[in-house]
Order: structure tokens, then C-alpha cells, then sequence
């Protein structure tokens, strides 16, 4: 699924969802959407299997495996919930910007300029002051940096119509580089050999979740998806934000503001995604060590596409990708299927869902000519 | 500049002919039955302005679309065209507007493009017949020279080349004209008479009179999608050029018959000494590199007055209507709202005090086509009460207030929450008409509002505009038909080249003197 096509993609469907939902009842339509959405799924499953036997492993024992480790077994369960808070803050931040029509592929220099931030600021801050205010400055720190570092390509966007994907990929190479010089000459630690930032004691962090090890980073993570969710649907900034992204010009003939309204939208965006990298680190982490990437932006894009923008069901899937690539970790050290082997398993995930989409969309075509 | 041959074989079956062809798009009739019959040796001019439905039948004639209704006969036999190879394959022959050579290859490289791919591209046999043909059309073309360094002269020259080297037996040209020197024109002129004494059929697609007269030998005249005339060749040749474009005007500009679309203006009272409601002065805009911009624009309007202004399309006249509304910021003048100047306002401030705009881009800029037609009715007013309180939407009163403006200006959708793109054009102006005139509008400006529609929208449309005038609102009537004018307007001004060039009041002589200003005569 190519970025061009993809925000066509989304109101079209809504259309036919609307389609379906006057001529053959909401349950119908309901039924529809989610055979859409699983059976590609499935048979994206079934494909990879073909890729599995093909390396002479049983997918059946992968699949088991990569089950049983990211969302059976207890330990298994909390890594993925815990590992879905940054996730889900970055989904966050990409649902505002790709509803509102802005192509911020930048998520991941965001992330990792914000927990730097964090990285470099909790640990000192929380030797003068109470842990949990230190969390606070470090969160808004981050945010303020991630938002100052799109401002680039959002001016450029608003007032001389540069593409942004161009400048937001541009900008998150130059994003990363900087997060690891800022690692390596700026905060780097005295006390290790090794290159990384000061580490935030473990004391101090975000507090974990009962008596398990899941990290409160996920309730954050849910709140700032659901909030997103609801001010896209439910406030007149979302709507403006909408009619911004589905079409500019009435945009401009409604008399909205269309700058000021695309800078709000990658300040926003980059402030989640400046969230992640903080909530990752003040959760997680502890600190930053030079070179680390995960790079869950890239990652997480293709999953609220196939949650269609919707808030609720990019949890879901956000879960379902935190599983995968729990579970996969497990099973990259235990049966020897490299890592990366999830990122097939999603690129083929998107390739068949395009395929059922745009099959189904002739059905529905010829079927209502 | 005329010279002319007589036509050899009109006597022939038409090599095709189009029998109550209709295309539409959403919200628009492109083509409504049309009946054409294109025949071998014949130059056949399509007239007709911006949005007459020109394109939209080449588009049909080249295969890139297809016809909802009606059929296409190829000597003689219906045929579907389902492709632009299957065009050409049937002799049909398309020189788009803009040309289409490859800018880095040469023309004897662009030439052998469309080749089957497994064949070695024939360089010699090209040359032989490309020598050939252009020997007998007095055409020289530098085959190894890079297409990018020819004249757009000479390009159309290669294009031309390019559909006879393929054996077409019908060569349409479309707005060809537009991007050559006057000599050029001259020499494409007598490049297609050339070519219809070989026999071939040639399709001429222009807005300009001058041409249609000095190289036509029959003209169709294509209005608002249906073709409203034709002069056929016996009479081009009795009529001299000057007569030739005065019946041009009449067929693009004229009263027809009986006209069902005839609206009686009603003849409201307009208060004479009253203050103008809407008053303009010297409104002035840069032109830029895709727009014309506007010349000290000044006019007044009163309470319960239909101004309206007439010209060819592209003459400043959306430019106008947008700086009014406040989308286009203006660089000189100013525009008074019951005596208040309103030109440093915004949108929303404009549209609040009472001015309102129904642009003529209903899908491009009017509305939100994804969106349901609830929400498309409050696009101007998101985020005020009582339809959004504290930011926060309220889907109820929303909804209410939405079935009730259904209910009031007849939209026929199938519920408040379709998607608006679903309905058709003219319900899709109803929504835009519910949205401008609700609550308190004192002055609305309407952008060809019947463009597009069909004939009991139309006139739905002209009764509405004629009401809101008779109810004490000033109205401006942006159109290109003269008919609409003239069946509404108090008085008619006349716009060309960002100038208002005259006003009419509308009174029996009104036709004729609009028409006049608008090829560029005085009245």
C-alpha cells in the first residue's frame, strides 16, 4: 500500500460503509468490516507460513510459540502491554496527523529527540526535586523539544506547501543523528565506558501496575489514544482538522485558518510522538543508550492504516503488533526465525488487506451500477 | 485566412456520428444528448465556452470515457470505444491540448512510440514514410532533432504527424490553437484544410468565434453540455465572417425558442433612494501566473436589486466573487456591508455580518464529498453554538437542524447521514443554497449557479434566487448563460479581462448590447 493512495483510501471506505449500513442494516455492515479487516489477516497468516516452510521452519510452532511468549505466558503478557505504551502514544500522534491529511513520517526522530529529553533531563532533575515532578518536567520537556523540531517542515508545509513527506523523513534522519550526538557529546554518563546517557533510577520511574511488572505507560498510552479518538470525532477542532484533511479547499471557503491549523496538527503529532520516546525511557528504559533505535514509528504507521484511523480499533492492532514483536523476539532466540521477521509478517499483513480492498470496492461498484 | 474548398463527400454515411449521447459526472450533465455527425472532408468546429462539454466528448471520442447514454456509430455501426488504442485502432486520431511528446526523446523516437515492444523500432521505413507525408502536407519535421527543442508549433506539427503515420481517418484537435503565435495559427489553418482535401475528417474544438469562422466548414455549438446549433456548410458559405460571428453569438448567447428555462423576472419593488446594501469601490487584484486579477471594480447593489455579471468565463468574474467573500485577499479598494467595511474581515466575520457566497465548484470547494450532508450544512460555522457548545459537537441538534433544512429546501438524500458526494448535482446545490440562506443573509453571491444541472434544477435554482431578491436581499448573479441574466436581472454589467467593461439595465434592448460589450464591442 503506496502513502499516495492510502488517505483515499479511508473515506471511501467510510462511504461504503455507509453504503452498506442504508441498504443492508448496521449488522450487516458491522460483519462486513470486520471480515475485511480479519480475513486479510489470515490469509496473510497463511502466506507467511508458506515463507516459514519454505525456510524449513513449522509455522504452527512458530505461531504457537510467538503466541504463548508475547500473550500467554505471564511474563510474556506484561513485556507486551508494557512495550504497547509508546506504541500507542505514537499511534496517537499519527491518527491526528494522517486524519487531519498530513503525512508525518517524521514520528521516529520525534520519538528519539523526546527521549533523549527525557533521558538527559529526569535523572538530573530528580536529584533536586520529588520524583514524580521530575517525571512531569521531563514529560513536557520532551514534548516542547519533539514540537520545536517539526516545526521546520510544518512552516514549510503551511506557508509554501513543501511536501511533508519529503521533509519529515529529512527531518527524521537528521532527528536520529542528533539524538545520538546528543548521547555520546552532550549527556553522556561519567560514570560508564559505555555511551549512553545518565540512567534514571528505577525508583523513579513511572510506576508499574499493582504487583506486576507492566509499566502505567500503557493507562497513559490508552487516555492519550481514546482523547485523540474523541477530539477527532466528537470537537470542532477535530472537524476542522477533517475537513482540513479531506478537502483543503473547501477548507479555505469554509474560511478556516489552513496554516495555523497545519501547524497545530504536526505540533500535535510530534508532541505524542515526543511523548513515546519519553514514556519509553521514564517507564522502561531508564535511559538512552547511544545508537538505540527501535524505530516503532515506522512500524505502528501500517497499523493504524489497517485500523482505519479509528482510535479503538488501533488499540487493538497495537496490540496485536506488540505480541508479534514480543512474541517474535522470544522466538528469533528460541527457533532461530530472525526478528525481522515480523516486519514480513506486517508488510504481507498490508499487501493482501490492499488487495481485499480494492477487490471489494469493484464488487461493491459493479454491484451498485 | 479563408480559404476554403468544397467539401467533397457529404453526400457519404458520416464516418461518426453520436446519437443522443449523454455523460455525466457527479453533480454535473458533461454531455446531454448530443446528436453530431463527423463526416470525411469536413473541418468540424465545436464551439462552445469553458464547461460547454467539449472535453468531456473528446474524452468520449478518444476512449478515455464512455457514454452513460446514447451510442456512437462508426460508419454506420454502433461501437463501443473502450480505450485509447481501440480509438486509434478505429482511425481516430487525439492532439491534446497540451502536447504529449516525450521532451527528452526525438521526435523520430516519440514517433515509434505505441510499437509493440518486441519489435525493433523501424527507423528507415519511418523516415520513408514520414518524407512522404510531410512532402505532401508541406510540412517539414527534423526527425532527429529533440522534441524539446521544438516550437509548440512544431510540436503540434509532430502530434498531427504522429495520428496520420497510424492511418487516422479522424483527427480531432483540441483547443490547439491555444498555445500558438498567430502565424501558427494561420499555418494550422491551412495545415487542416490540406488535410480534409486528403479526405480526412477533422474535429476542431475552440472557444474563439474567429476561428470557428476563418477555418471551419461546419460548426456545432455546444452550451452548458447540449448542443444548441449547428451551421452547416451551405450556409457558412453564404454568410461573411461578420455575420458568421454574430450568429455564433446568438447560438452561444441567445434566446432559443421556446425556452422552458425562461424564468419571468418578477417585478419587485427595489428601493430606489434606499442605501446600497453592498457597495464596491475600485476593488482591485494582481493578476498571477494562472489567474486574471481585477481592475477598479465598483458597483452598487440595493436592497431586494439582482445585479448581474455576464462575460466569457475566465474573465475575472470567481476572482470577483472570492474577493468579495473574503477568500482571496484583495490588494486595493474597498467593499461595504450596509455602509461597514468589511474588507479587513475574515470569512466567518464576512459571512456573519450577513454576506454570503454559493461558489460554482460545488464538490471542488463547496463541500466536503466524504462527509455526511449534516455536517456539510454547518461547514461555515464549525464550532459555533448551538451546534457545537465548548468545542464539543452536538450531534442531536445537529441532526435536527439538518433534517429540518431537508425538509425546507427539498433535498432529496436518502438520509441526513449520506455522504454528500452521493447526491446529484442539483441536490448538492440545495445543500450549498439551505447552507448560505439560512439565517440571515443580506447580500448572496451566486457563482453560475445552473451550471450543470438539469432543466427542473435549473429552474428551481432560478425561482429560489429570484425569491431571496424579492424578500429584500441583494443579490449578485455571476453567470456565463445570458439567458439566466436576463430572465432575472435588474441590471446586467459586463465583465472582460478583470474590468467591468459596461452596465445594461436589463430592458428589451439588454441582448443585444450585453452581447455586444462581451465580444468586446461597445454597447
Amino acid at each position: 500500500m503506496s502513502v499516495d493512495t492510502a488517505p483515499e483510501l479511508s473515506p471511501d471506505l467510510e462511504a461504503t460503509t455507509a453504503d452498506i449500513a442504508a441498504t443492508g442494516g448496521l449488522g450487516r455492515a458491522i460483519l462486513h468490516r470486520t471480515l475485511l479487516t480479519v480475513g486479510p489477516i489470515l490469509i496473510a497468516l497463511a502466506l507467511a507460513g508458506l515463507i516459514l516452510i519454505a525456510v524449513g521452519v513449522d509455522p504452527l510452532t512458530y505461531y504457537g510459540y510467538v503466541l504463548e511468549r508475547g500473550l500467554l505466558s505471564p511474563t510474556g503478557v506484561q513485556q507486551t502491554l508494557t512495550r504497547m505504551a509508546p506504541m500507542l502514544f505514537l499511534a496517537a500522534g499519527l491518527i491526528v496527523a494522517f486524519r487531519a491529511g498530513i503525512w508525518n513520517l517524521g514520528v521516529d526522530g520525534q520519538f528519539l529527540l523526546g527521549a533523549v529529553t527525557a533521558a538527559a533531563s529526569a535523572p538530573l532533575l530528580a536529584m533536586t526535586m520529588p520524583a514524580w515532578l521530575a517525571v512531569i518536567i521531563a514529560f513536557l520537556l520532551s514534548t516542547a523539544v519533539a514540537m520545536i523540531w517539526s516545526l521546520v517542515p510544518a512552516l514549510l508545509k503551511a506557508y509554501h506547501g513543501v511536501n511533508e513527506i519529503i521533509t519529515t523523513l529529512m527531518m527524521t534522519f537528521l532527528g536520529i543523528s542528533l539524538a545520538n550526538v546528543l548521547v555520546k557529546l552532550v549527556f553522556l554518563d561519567p560514570e560508564t565506558t559505555v555511551p549512553q546517557t545518565r540512567t534514571l533510577p528505577v525508583d523513579d520511574r513511572l510506576p508499574r501496575l499493582f504487583d506486576t511488572t507492566i509499566s502505567s505507560g500503557l493507562i497513559l498510552g490508552l487516555i492519550a489514544v481514546i482523547a485523540v479518538h474523541l477530539m477527532m470525532t466528537r470537537t470542532a477542532f477535530g472537524l476542522k482538522l477533517r475537513v482540513v484533511g479531506a478537502n483543503p479547499r473547501a477548507a479555505v471557503h469554509a474560511g478556516l485558518g489552513v496554516p495555523w491549523l497545519t501547524i497545530a496538527v504536526f505540533a500535535l503529532s510530534a508532541a505524542l510522538a515526543g511523548l513515546a520516546g519519553a514514556v519509553d525511557i521514564l517507564g522502561v528504559q531508564g535511559n538512552v543508550r547511544a545508537d538505540w533505535n527501535p524505530a516503532y514509528g515506522l512500524t505502528v504507521i501500517p497499523m493504524v492504516f489497517l485500523a482505519r484511523l479509528n482510535g479503538f480499533a488501533s488499540i487493538a492492532f497495537v496490540l496485536l503488533l506488540s505480541v508479534l514483536s514480543i512474541g517474535g523476539e522470544s522466538a528469533a532466540r528460541r527457533i532461530g526465525v530472525p526478528n525481522h521477521f515480523t516486519l514480513v509478517l506486517i508488510a504481507i499483513v498490508l499487501i493482501v488487506l490492499a488487495i481485499v480492498e480494492y477487490v471489494d470496492h469493484r464488487y461493491l461498484a459493479a454491484r451498485r451500477a | 485566412m479563408t480559404l476554403k474548398s468544397t467539401p467533397k463527400a457529404v453526400d457519404q454515411p458520416p464516418i461518426i456520428a453520436l446519437e443522443g449521447v449523454t455523460k455525466r459526472f457527479p453533480g454535473v450533465v458533461a454531455n446531454d444528448s448530443v446528436d453530431l455527425a463527423i463526416r470525411a472532408g469536413e473541418v468540424h468546429v465545436l464551439l462552445g465556452e469553458n464547461g460547454a462539454g467539449k472535453s468531456t466528448l473528446i474524452g468520449l471520442l478518444s476512449g478515455l470515457q464512455h457514454p452513460d447514454e446514447g451510442r456512437i456509430l462508426i460508419d454506420g455501426v454502433p461501437t463501443a470505444i473502450t480505450s485509447p488504442r481501440h480509438a486509434l485502432s478505429l482511425g481516430i486520431g487525439t492532439v491534446f491540448q497540451h502536447t504529449m511528446l516525450v521532451p527528452t526523446l526525438t521526435v523520430a523516437e516519440n514517433l515509434l512510440l505505441g510499437a509493440p515492444w518486441w519489435q525493433r523500432p523501424r527507423k528507415d521505413s519511418l523516415r520513408a514514410k514520414v518524407d512522404e507525408i510531410s512532402a505532401s502536407l508541406g510540412i517539414r519535421v527534423n526527425l532527429d532533432a529533440s522534441a524539446s527543442d521544438l516550437s509548440l508549433g512544431e510540436q503540434q506539427q509532430v502530434e498531427i504527424l504522429r495520428a496520420l503515420l497510424r492511418d487516422s481517418r479522424v483527427l480531432i484537435l483540441d483547443e490547439s490553437t491555444s498555445m500558438l503565435t498567430p502565424s501558427g495559427i494561420e499555418e494550422l489553418g491551412a495545415l487542416m484544410r490540406r488535410l480534409v482535401e486528403r479526405g480526412l475528417a477533422i474535429i476542431f474544438i475552440t472557444h474563439k468565434l474567429k476561428e470557428a469562422a476563418a477555418f471551419g466548414d461546419r460548426i456545432s455549438v455546444l452550451k452548458l453540455g447540449r448542443k444548441v446549433g449547428e451551421i452547416a456548410p451551405e450556409r457558412f458559405k453564404t454568410l461573411g465572417e461578420d455575420a458568421l460571428v454574430a450568429e455564433f453569438v446568438e447560438l452561444m448567447f441567445g434566446k432559443r425558442s421556446g425556452d422552458p428555462e425562461i424564468v419571468v423576472h418578477s417585478k419587485h419593488p427595489i428601493d430606489k433612494d434606499g442605501a446600497p446594501v453592498l457597495a464596491v469601490r475600485d476593488l482591485t487584484l494582481a493578476p498571477t501566473a494562472v489567474a486574471p486579477g481585477l481592475t477598479s471594480i465598483s458597483f452598487d447593489i440595493r436592497p431586494g436589486e439582482l445585479l448581474g455579471i455576464a462575460g466569457i468565463d475566465g474573465n475575472g468574474q470567481k476572482q470577483l466573487a472570492e474577493t468579495l467573500a473574503g477568500q482571496t485577499p484583495l490588494d486595493g479598494g474597498s467593499i461595504l456591508l450596509d455602509g461597514a467595511q468589511v474588507e479587513a474581515l475574515s470569512v466567518g466575520a464576512r459571512r456573519d455580518a450577513g454576506l454570503r457566497y454559493l461558489t460554482d465548484d460545488r464538490l471542488g470547494e463547496g463541500t466536503v464529498g466524504t462527509f455526511p450532508v449534516s455536517i456539510n450544512f454547518f461547514l461555515k460555522q464549525i464550532g459555533s453554538p448551538p451546534f457545537w457548545q465548548g468545542g464539543i459537537e452536538q450531534r442531536g441538534r445537529i441532526d435536527q437542524r439538518a433534517r429540518q433544512l431537508i425538509r425546507d429546501y427539498d433535498v432529496r438524500t436518502p438520509s441526513a447521514q449520506t455522504p454528500v458526494a452521493r447526491l446529484s448535482g442539483g441536490n448538492i446545490q440545495k445543500v450549498l443554497l439551505a447552507r448560505e440562506l439560512a439565517d440571515g443573509a443580506k447580500v448572496v453571491i451566486f457563482n453560475k449557479p445552473t451550471y450543470g444541472l438539469d432543466l427542473a434544477n435549473t429552474i428551481a435554482t432560478r425561482q429560489r434566487i429570484d425569491e431571496i431578491a424579492a424578500s429584500g436581499k441583494a443579490v449578485l448573479l455571476i453567470s456565463t448563460d445570458l439567458e439566466e441574466l436576463l430572465g432575472l436581472c435588474d441590471r446586467i454589467a459586463v465583465m472582460a479581462g478583470g474590468e467591468i467593461v459596461g452596465v445594461v439595465e436589463n430592458s428589451e434592448h439588454a441582448r443585444a448590447d450585453v452581447g455586444r460589450l462581451m465580444i468586446g464591442l461597445a454597447a
